[in-house]
């Protein structure tokens, strides 16, 4: 099982990376851009295929190292 | 003779500026590499210094924060040791949760690397009783991620305790943008005041030959 976790920083966390690439888009004429957040992406290969215990292992990584949650948000996708 | 311990993870850089520093200041240092488990007996301060752990990879000091020195410098601030974290130094002492708040990418993007002045905030703690309130120092700063933040409540928590200890500012004191810094902080410490961590670095500091000697007053601190 492949599980994906997304970081992003929180709503109301300026993105100093996300405004910058907004800058860029709208120096370059791409219209109707609104916001631009960025953010990481890591994927883990997984040995289990339980579902349930993944996602429990999972969510203990995001919380204890792959995301620092006094700035970040993050999801799981178990695919 | 007071006694340094320097910690050294793979990708540290400012050890043995540290180390000179610490030595040119009367003090006995050791440099601590990170699979270490303890530190020596005699340590009156651990010094977590600069540079880029593991390559600032994940995120500054994410992964030095499970090096196994790490829990004896946890227990060794627990039990009231003091602790001085700089530039990656504090990007670790915050992600290992010894101080409040995160640093985030500077607000323009670059790599800042100059001299810069800062005010001290409060000096009623061990690490800035060398330094007046409102004094401005002239320190370099050398970082892509110093932009200091942290919630509406936590800082209300730092101001209520004194916890803010410098600012950057301009000559006259007055605080600037120069990272993006919630109120401009450049360091903080925790509630205890017995860790301290800042992104300019006092151990570059120390000469005025070589741009200042500001350093010395706020690495003094710790070790009277």
């Amino acid at each position: 099982m492949t599980a994906i976790v997304n970081i992003f920083l929180k709503e109301g966390v300026l993105d100093p990376q996300g405004k910058a690439i907004h800058h860029a888009l709208d120096a370059m004429n791409f219209e109707g851009v609104e916001d631009v957040r960025m953010g990481k992406q890591i994927v883990l290969k997984l040995s289990s295929n339980n579902r349930e215990d993944a996602l429990k292992k999972v969510e203990q990584m995001a919380e204890e190292i792959l995301a620092n949650t006094v700035i970040e948000d993050y999801t799981i996708e178990l695919v | 003779m007071k006694h340094i311990a320097i910690l050294q993870f793979p990708g540290t850089n400012c050890d043995l500026d540290t180390k000179y520093a610490f030595e040119k200041l009367g003090c006995s240092t050791s440099v601590i590499w990170h699979k270490e488990t303890t530190l020596p007996e005699n340590t009156d301060l651990v010094v977590v210094p600069g540079g880029f752990s593991y390559g600032d990879y994940l995120r500054s000091g994410a992964i030095a924060q499970f090096s196994p020195v790490m829990q004896a410098v946890i227990d060794y601030a627990n039990k009231g040791g003091k602790v001085l974290g700089i530039c990656n130094g504090f990007q670790i002492l915050t992600e290992v949760g010894l101080l409040p708040g995160a640093l985030k990418r500077n607000i323009g993007l670059h790599f800042i690397s100059r001299f810069q002045t800062l005010k001290v905030v409060n000096n009623n703690n061990d690490f800035l009783k060398k330094c007046q309130n409102n004094e401005v120092l002239n320190i370099p700063i050398a970082h892509a991620d110093g932009n200091y933040y942290i919630d509406e409540d936590g800082f209300k928590e730092l101001e209520a305790n004194d916890q803010i200890l410098v600012r950057y500012s301009d000559e006259h004191g007055e605080p600037i943008v120069v990272n993006g810094s919630v109120t401009s902080i450049a360091g903080v410490c925790n509630k205890n005041k017995n860790v301290f961590g800042l992104m300019p670095h006092p151990e570059r500091a120390l000469e005025s030959i070589l741009g200042s000697e500001d350093g010395i007053k706020m690495l003094e601190g710790p070790i009277a």
